[in-house]
C-alpha cells in the first residue's frame, strides 16, 4: 500500500477504492492509472504537489514510466511534444509564470496534433510574486488549440485526468489537453475519492496509438518544416476541424465514463446547480463552486431564486448550449477569477466569452454583469457572493448596473 | 485605371541582394522623376539569405495613386512588362525557396515584352537554357560579368546603372533615358554612372524569340494539395534511406546512393559546378564528409559522383580534396545538362577524360564565376575589369 494514499476507510465499493487525498494526488493516481509513459517535471508550486507525488509512486514501484526533470518548464513541455510524437502517453504540468515560460512549447504542440495530457495548478501570474489562484495562467492559451478544462473537487480531477486521455488521444482530436486545478483550494487539501481499479481504466481506456504520425524510423515522417504563406492556412485549417467535432467527442467519452465507472457528470460542459426555478444565476469556474453554492442555500431559505452554472470546458467553449442555457433567465452573474485588461466592458475572460456566447445563441438578452474576484487566492466570501447576487437580482428588475465589478476588493 | 508598369529583377540569394534591391529602388526613383509614383520589394517568401537561392526583387510603378495602390493589393505582381536576369545562369530556370519546382526566367512576363539578360553569352547561348514558350517575348543582352558580392555589401561595377539605361531602352514609357541620367547626377553624384548607363541605352537591342524557340525541356509541376487531403500533425513523408545502385556499364551493383527531396532540386541554384576526375581520386571520403547537401552518391566503385539534382554549387569538395586534379569547380553555365558524370566516365574512359581537359580550360577560371568574393582583394581586381567591359559593351 502506497504510503501516499491514506486510506479512510477500507470499505470495498465494487472494484473502487476510497482514499482521502489532494485533487493534486487525484491526478498523480490518474497518471499511474492511465500507465502514462513518460512525465517531466519542473518545481512550481503549485504544480509541484503533483509531481512529488509521482515520483513516490514511481520510487514506491507502483507506477513505472521515464521521469524526468527538466531544467526549465520550456525543455519539460518540448520532452513530452517529442516523446508524444514517438508514441508515449505523456503527463506534464505547471503553473503561474512557469506555464508562461514554456509558451512557445505550449504554442506549437497543437499543430503537431499531440495529445499531451497537463496539469495547470492555477497560479497568479508575476509580477507580484504569489502563490495563490488566478485562471490568467492557464487562460493564456486560449486561442491556440489547447483543450482546457477546469475542474472542483478532487474526484472530479481524477476522473478528468481519465476522460482528458480519451479525448485528446481520440485520432479525430489529438490535440493537448490542460486540466486547470485551483492552487491551494484543490491542490493542497484532501477529500474523499473513490479510486477506480486499473482493470476498469484499461476497459475505459485503450492504449494510445499514434497511426500514420508516429515518428518511427518504421514510419519515416518528417515532423514541423518550415512553410510558406501557400501552407500555413490549410495547416490551421485542420486544427480549426478539431474544434469543429471536439464537443461531440467529449460528450461521447463522458457517456462511456458513466458506463463503465457508473459516476455520473450530467452535462458535460457545465454543472446546473438549483437553476430549475432561478430567475438569476451566478457563473463561473473551479472552486469558487463552494462558498456560492453555500451562498446560493442561505440565499434560497430567504426566499431568493438565485442558480449556478460552474463551467467545466473552457475549450472548447460549448456555445450553443451555454447561449440555450443562459437565455431563460433574468440577469446573469459571471465569477471571473481572471482578468483581461482592456476587453470589452473591461470584464473578465469568462464574462466576455459567455455574451459573445449568448450574442449568437441566445434568444434573449439578459444583462451578464461580470464580477472580478478571489485574485491571487483571495478567498471569495460568502457575503461576497450575497452582495453580487443583490446586484444581479437588481439587473434583472431593469435597474442598470456597471457591467464590471471587483469584489471582495479593499476600499 | 491608368497604367500599370511591373519590373521584377531575378537574382542570386546573398550575391546579388543588395543590387537587385538597388536596382529596383532606382527604377521608382528615376520613374519619380517624371511625375511617376511607386514601390519597390523583395519577394518576402524567397529567403534571399541563402547563399545562391533564385530570388526575385519588385518595382511597381503608375501614373497615380489609385492605379499603383490596385498594385500594391497583389502579393507579387502576377504579370511583369520587363524582366531583369542579373546572373545568366538562373536562364536555367529559378527554383525558389518553396515554390514547388522550376519556373522558367519568363515565368511572369507578358507576352511581347523584354527579358533582360547581364551577360557574355550571345542569344542563341542563352537560348540553350530559356525554356521555350508559347508566346514571343524579346531578349535582349546586357554585356557584362555577373555583378557577385556579399550579404551587406555592394560592388559598385556600375550593373546598377547600366540596367537602369537598357530599361529606359527597352521600356521607354516607364521612363527616359534623361530621367535615368537626372537620378544618378542627383542622387548617386557620379558622373562616370551616367556615362554608363547612356553607353548601356546607346548599345542595347534585343533579338526576337519566336514561340517554341528555346530550351525544350519539361517543367516539373507541382499541384497544391487542399487541407483535407494535406497529412496531419504538420508532418510530411520523409524519405526512405536510398541505397546500392547498379554500375550502368557493367551492371555491378554496390555503392550508395541516398533517397533525395522529390520536389526540391537544386539544378537552379548553382552557379558553378564540380566536374571530377575518377582516374585520380583516392577515395579518400572527404567530398562526401564534407558536402553540406550531402550531393555525393557513392558509386559501386567506391569513387564518389557529385549528384546534380543536391549539389548547390558551394565548391566546398573542391577546397577539401586532397588530391590535385579531382574536383575541379567550373563555370555552370557552360553545361545544359545534369546527367551522372560517373556513368559517363565508365561508359568511355579516355572520352571523358578528354572531355574533362577541355572543359575546365573551357569554364572559365572560376574566381569569376563564384560566390561572392574568395579572396581578399578580388573586388578591387574585378571592378576595373567589369568597367572595361562595359565601355567595349
Amino acid at each position: 500500500m502506497a504510503t501516499l494514499t491514506i486510506p479512510v476507510e477500507q470499505k470495498k465499493k465494487g472494484s473502487e477504492q476510497e482514499a482521502l487525498i489532494t485533487g493534486a494526488e487525484a491526478i498523480a493516481i490518474a497518471c499511474k492509472l492511465a500507465n502514462v509513459d513518460v512525465v517531466t517535471a519542473y518545481p512550481i508550486r503549485p504544480y509541484d504537489t503533483v509531481m512529488q507525488y509521482i515520483s513516490q509512486l514511481v520510487a514506491d514501484g507502483e507506477m513505472d514510466c521515464e521521469y524526468i526533470v527538466a531544467e526549465g518548464e520550456h525543455s519539460q513541455f518540448e520532452i513530452v511534444k517529442h516523446a508524444s510524437a514517438c508514441g508515449a502517453r505523456t503527463f506534464c504540468g505547471s503553473s503561474g509564470v512557469g506555464w508562461m515560460y514554456a509558451m512557445e512549447a505550449l504554442t506549437v504542440t497543437p499543430a503537431l496534433r499531440i495529445p499531451l495530457v497537463a496539469m495547470v495548478g492555477n497560479r497568479a501570474l508575476d509580477d507580484p510574486g504569489a502563490f495563490g489562484v488566478e485562471h490568467n495562467d492557464a487562460l493564456a492559451v486560449r486561442d491556440l488549440g489547447w483543450m482546457l478544462t477546469w475542474v472542483d473537487s478532487a474526484q472530479e480531477a481524477l476522473d478528468t485526468a481519465l476522460i482528458a486521455y480519451r479525448v485528446a488521444e481520440d485520432r479525430r482530436i489529438f490535440v493537448p489537453l490542460a486540466i486547470s486545478c485551483d492552487g491551494a483550494f484543490l491542490t493542497h487539501s484532501q477529500a474523499l475519492v473513490q479510486i477506480p481499479s486499473k482493470e476498469q481504466v484499461k476497459k475505459f481506456l485503450p492504449a494510445y496509438n499514434r497511426g500514420d504520425l508516429l515518428l518511427h524510423p518504421d514510419n519515416v515522417i518528417s515532423v514541423a518544416p518550415q512553410v510558406n504563406e501557400d501552407w500555413v492556412m490549410e495547416i490551421r485549417r485542420q486544427n480549426f476541424g478539431v474544434t469543429e467535432i471536439a464537443c461531440d467527442v467529449i460528450r461521447e467519452v463522458y457517456a462511456d465514463f458513466e458506463k463503465t465507472f457508473g459516476r455520473k457528470y450530467g452535462n458535460p460542459f457545465f454543472e446546473e446547480y438549483m437553476t430549475e426555478d432561478a430567475e438569476v444565476v451566478l457563473l463561473g469556474m473551479g472552486t469558487l463552486s463552494t462558498p456560492v453554492k453555500v451562498a446560493i442555500r442561505k440565499m434560497r431559505e430567504q426566499g431568493k431564486k438565485v442558480g449556478f452554472v460552474r463551467l467545466r470546458w473552457f475549450r472548447p467553449f460549448a456555445g450553443k448550449e451555454i447561449g440555450k442555457c443562459l437565455e431563460r433567465f433574468k440577469a446573469i452573474g459571471v465569477l471571473d477569477r481572471d482578468f483581461s485588461f482592456g476587453s470589452p466592458d473591461l470584464s473578465g475572460v469568462v464574462a466576455t466569452e459567455v455574451r459573445s456566447a449568448m450574442y449568437s445563441n441566445s434568444a434573449t438578452r439578459p444583462p451578464v454583469i461580470g464580477f472580478i474576484g478571489g485574485l491571487g487566492g483571495r478567498e471569495v466570501t460568502v457575503p461576497d457572493v450575497e452582495a453580487a447576487t443583490e446586484i444581479i437580482f437588481q439587473a434583472a428588475k431593469g435597474k442598470a448596473q456597471p457591467l464590471t465589478q471587483w469584489i471582495g476588493l479593499r476600499g | 485605371m491608368g497604367q500599370l508598369f511591373a519590373v521584377e529583377v531575378i537574382y542570386r540569394g546573398v550575391f546579388q541582394k543588395t543590387l537587385a534591391k538597388n536596382i529596383t529602388r532606382d527604377i521608382v526613383l528615376a520613374a519619380h522623376n517624371e511625375g511617376k509614383l511607386g514601390i519597390s520589394f523583395g519577394r518576402y517568401g524567397d529567403a534571399p539569405e541563402r547563399n545562391g537561392i533564385p530570388a526575385k526583387s519588385f518595382a511597381i510603378v503608375a501614373k497615380d495613386e489609385q492605379t499603383l495602390e490596385a498594385g500594391m493589393a497583389q502579393y507579387e505582381p502576377k504579370q511583369v512588362d520587363l524582366t531583369v536576369v542579373l546572373d545568366d545562369t538562373l536562364c536555367k530556370g529559378t527554383e525558389s525557396w518553396a515554390w514547388y519546382g522550376l519556373q522558367p526566367v519568363h515565368h511572369a512576363l507578358k507576352p511581347g515584352h523584354t527579358l533582360i539578360v547581364v551577360s557574355r553569352d550571345d542569344a542563341p547561348g542563352l537560348l540553350k537554357n530559356i525554356h521555350r514558350r508559347e508566346e514571343p517575348y524579346k531578349l535582349g543582352i546586357l554585356k557584362g560579368i555577373t555583378s557577385f558580392s556579399g550579404m551587406w555589401v555592394f560592388k559598385d561595377d556600375h550593373t546598377d546603372v547600366r540596367v537602369l539605361g537598357a530599361i529606359a531602352k527597352a521600356l521607354p514609357e516607364l521612363f527616359s533615358l534623361e530621367s535615368v541620367e537626372q537620378f544618378i547626377t542627383e542622387k548617386l553624384k557620379n558622373p562616370l554612372k551616367v556615362t554608363s548607363a547612356r553607353n548601356a541605352y546607346e548599345r542595347f537591342g534585343t533579338t526576337d524569340v519566336k514561340p517554341g524557340q528555346g530550351n525544350p525541356e519539361e517543367l516539373f509541376k507541382f499541384t497544391k494539395p487542399d487541407w483535407e487531403d494535406m497529412r496531419g500533425g504538420v508532418s510530411i513523408k520523409g524519405q526512405p534511406q536510398g541505397g546500392p545502385y547498379a554500375d550502368p556499364t557493367t551492371g555491378k551493383v554496390g555503392g550508395f546512393r541516398p533517397a533525395r527531396n522529390e520536389l526540391f532540386k537544386k539544378y537552379s541554384t548553382r552557379t558553378q559546378r564540380p566536374v571530377i576526375n575518377f582516374s585520380t581520386c583516392t577515395k579518400c571520403t572527404l567530398c562526401w564528409l564534407n558536402c553540406p547537401d550531402a550531393s555525393f552518391d557513392v558509386t559501386p566503385d567506391g569513387t564518389y559522383d557529385a549528384n546534380l539534382a543536391a549539389c548547390c554549387g558551394c565548391g566546398i569538395c573542391e577546397e577539401v580534396c586532397p588530391v590535385k586534379d579531382c574536383v575541379h569547380m567550373v563555370n555552370e553555365s557552360e553545361f545544359h545538362g545534369n546527367d551522372s558524370q560517373w556513368a559517363a566516365f565508365k561508359k568511355d574512359k579516355d572520352a571523358y577524360l578528354k572531355w574533362l581537359e577541355t572543359t575546365i580550360e573551357k569554364a572559365e577560371p572560376i574566381e569569376k564565376r563564384s560566390h561572392g568574393f574568395r579572396y581578399r582583394g578580388q573586388y578591387q581586381e574585378q571592378v576595373p575589369e567589369a568597367l572595361e567591359i562595359a565601355k567595349k559593351g
